[in-house]
């Protein structure tokens, strides 16, 4: 490692190996492998989804779990995609997952949207009162889905958006303006009180000082906020399951009949191959932006 | 001419705490009203309430004639310079600058010229496309004071701008804000709490503690003649010595009697009192206004034998301290002074220019 330090001695170095670093060598080593038997732990079921999903359903049933597919084939992946049986419908979970896209997507920005301006409300905009709104708003997020669900199936019908995705969009946003709202508020006090005032004096307003100061500042936090909302929306079941009927079930929900209702024999390799497909977005989202997000946790708003 | 600023009665409070009470205060155009006082006195929020970001709890605020009671900031036509500067993070300094004719909607050619204008005046032309962050402490001040320079308004505002600069930078700014209020002849409020700062800017000074005026005049007046004792220990470095003092009174008269320490009470024997005053006092008397006895002092002065502590040239002067009545005395003396620590030196004093106090309320007496 090019951190060590140079030996101040005349042998050579690389020649003599002390002792100390002998055993530093050896704890570091030891470190990685604790590392590597870690991740191995972990990724291991991903290996026996992906190898099972690409394997034919022969070579399942006569094979060991852990090994090497034989012979690749993408079958199963077609299949689950846009042929499997999820109840009496047979097609697969391609429209379903098109409902998740339907409902993630104008979720997560609503509820984004909302908490940042929630947020720089509640921040620099202080009225009689909102500290008490805020830690209502708190609240919401200790709240457990279970406790919504009545009076949401409630509101929901009222509203005349019972099962249908608008519904399940409303539930997400409401549910996650929690979240939303505390990350920005607690990212948005650490802009100083003196640049609002500044824009003020300037004749700025209230929406025209969040356009043109705070939405710009605020990157880091969009990315966290729309990570931690596109992964809770789209891997949400209780309320998917809850609000939705026939034509809008969520991804998750189709899942769950695939694996839970096929009749006959059980295609493993179609159900891996499903759950990957449903798990798919929010990874490449973390890939994606994964980078951002730490930076996002830790990032103040104004630099220097 | 009438005034620009016009304050009477105002107060100011949070919940139960009082931050002003009674702050009268007329500021007549071209005036340079510097605030000044010790941290958390209400400078900033008396700024705040002439700026309009604070609504007063009490009391009438005019700017320019016209009562200021629920006007927005904006409407005011005022410009404020804050101690942080303020300056949009996410915006360039030219976008910053024009960010206010922006908002107003001003015609894309004026914001041009007035840009132009601002940047020739501050000489920050060359920083146009940079962010805040990419500019020292010293550009960022420019920067925000071009944000004020370009409202053009009847009233400028100050929140300590030069707080966050070091020394050199600071005695720089200060000169420039000096240069700009008289290219301009503008009106402009101040606050800073550094009393040299308010010295050499202000046309006049309001010095302020715990929310209430305790002076207002101009720099002369406040530095010769403070109206009580923290005025006097606040304004003036070094600071005003303050000696304990008896009156010995025989016939009608009175003189002033000072303890010192291992010998006799010095008696000012040939300086007679004004007025009636109690029988205890604080003398108060600046370092300048104690020399070296037979040098250059020419007006009527009393000599007093002192033992000196200690020697601190500055430069430009030689601060010599001794002590009196208990407590320490600096005087002024030129840097040539052949004055040592443990010698005795006679010492000038300029009774003349005293200042008298009570002890227990600090207020003036003569
Ligand atoms: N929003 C507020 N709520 C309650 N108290 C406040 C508020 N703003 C200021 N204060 C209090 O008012 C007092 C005066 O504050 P202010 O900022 O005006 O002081 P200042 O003279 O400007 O001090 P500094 O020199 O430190 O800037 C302080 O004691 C402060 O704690
Ligand atoms: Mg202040």
């Amino acid at each position: 490692m090019t951190d060590q330090p140079v030996p101040l001695s005349a042998a050579p170095a690389g020649m003599r190996v002390t002792r100390p670093r002998l055993r530093r060598m050896a704890l570091r080593a030891g470190l990685y492998a604790m590392l590597a038997g870690f991740a191995a732990f972990y990724l291991l079921p991903l290996f026996v989804m992906v190898t099972t999903s690409l394997k034919g359903l022969e070579e399942i049933q006569s094979g060991s779990l852990v090994a090497l597919p034989r012979e690749i084939t993408f079958e199963a992946w077609s299949k689950a995609w846009s042929g499997t049986c999820t109840g009496i419908q047979c097609e697969g979970l391609r429209p379903f997952f098109w409902n998740s896209v339907a409902m993630a997507v104008p979720a997560v920005i609503l509820s984004t949207l909302i908490g940042a301006l929630n947020g720089y409300a509640l921040s620099h905009w202080r009225f009689r009162g909102s500290n008490i709104l805020f830690g209502a708003i708190l609240f919401g997020c200790f709240l457990p889905f279970q406790v919504v669900l009545m009076p949401m199936a409630r509101v929901l019908g009222l509203l005349g958006l019972a099962g249908s995705i608008p519904g399940l969009v409303l539930v997400h946003v409401v549910y996650g303006l929690g979240f939303t709202t505390l990350f920005f508020r607690n990212f948005y006090v650490t802009v100083p009180g003196e640049l609002v005032r500044a824009a003020k004096i300037d004749g700025a307003g209230f929406f025209r000082i969040f356009a043109s100061i705070f939405l710009p500042l605020s990157l880091p936090i969009v990315t966290v906020t729309v990570i931690w909302q596109f992964t809770n929306v789209w891997n949400d079941f209780l309320f998917g399951v809850s609000f939705s009927q026939a034509g809008s079930q969520p991804v998750t929900v189709a899942l769950n009949n695939i694996v839970n209702s096929t009749t006959g024999v059980k295609e493993y390799n179609v159900d891996m191959a499903a759950a990957i497909i449903a798990g798919l977005p929010t990874l490449g989202v973390y890939v994606l932006a994964g980078k951002y997000f730490i930076r996002g946790l830790t990032a103040g708003a104004v630099k220097g | 001419m009438a005034p620009i600023l016009e304050i009477r009665n105002l107060s100011k409070t949070f919940g139960e705490t009082r931050i002003l009470r009674d702050i009268h205060v007329a500021v007549d155009p071209g005036n340079f009203l510097v605030l000044v006082g010790p941290s958390g006195c209400g400078k900033s929020t008396l700024l705040n309430c002439i700026a309009g970001l604070e609504a007063p709890s009490g009391g009438h605020i005019r700017i320019g004639g016209r009562d200021m009671a629920g006007v927005n900031p904006k409407d005011r036509d005022i410009a404020m310079v804050f101690q942080s500067y303020a300056l949009y993070p996410t915006m360039s300094v030219a976008r910053n600058i024009t960010f206010g004719m922006r908002v107003r909607g001003i015609d894309r050619a004026v914001q041009e010229r007035k840009l132009a204008e601002v940047a020739e005046q501050l000489q920050i032309g060359h920083l146009l496309d940079r962010r805040p962050a990419q500019l020292s402490g010293g550009q960022r001040q420019r920067v925000a004071m071009g944000r004020a320079l370009v409202r053009d308004p009847m009233l400028f505002l100050f929140d300590e701008p030069l707080s966050n600069l070091d020394a050199k930078l600071r005695v720089e700014m200060r000169t420039e804000i000096k240069r700009l209020h008289q290219q301009l002849g503008r009106t402009m409020v101040y606050v800073t709490h550094d009393q040299v700062e308010a010295m050499t800017l202000a046309t006049h000074i309001m010095v302020m503690k715990d929310g209430a005026i305790q002076q207002l005049g101009t720099p002369a007046e406040i530095y010769r003649a403070p109206a009580n004792i923290f005025v006097a220990d606040f304004m003036g470095a070094p600071v005003m010595n303050l000696i304990p003092a008896r009156l010995r009174r025989s016939g009608g008269e009175a003189r002033l009697e000072i303890d010192r320490p291992g010998g006799t009470p010095i008696v000012f024997e040939s300086t007679p009192l004004p007025g009636p005053l109690p029988d205890e006092v604080i003398l108060g008397l600046r370092p300048e206004d104690i020399t070296e006895a037979g040098r250059g002092g020419d007006g009527p002065s009393e000599t007093v034998e002192c033992r000196i502590d200690m020697v601190e040239p500055a430069g430009a002067d030689t601060y010599v301290v001794s002590s009196l009545g208990g407590r320490p005395v600096t005087a002024r003396l030129p840097p040539d002074t052949a004055a040592e620590p443990g010698a005795v030196l006679p010492l000038a004093f300029d009774l003349s220019r005293m200042s008298l106090f009570r002890p227990k309320t600090g207020e003036r007496l003569n």
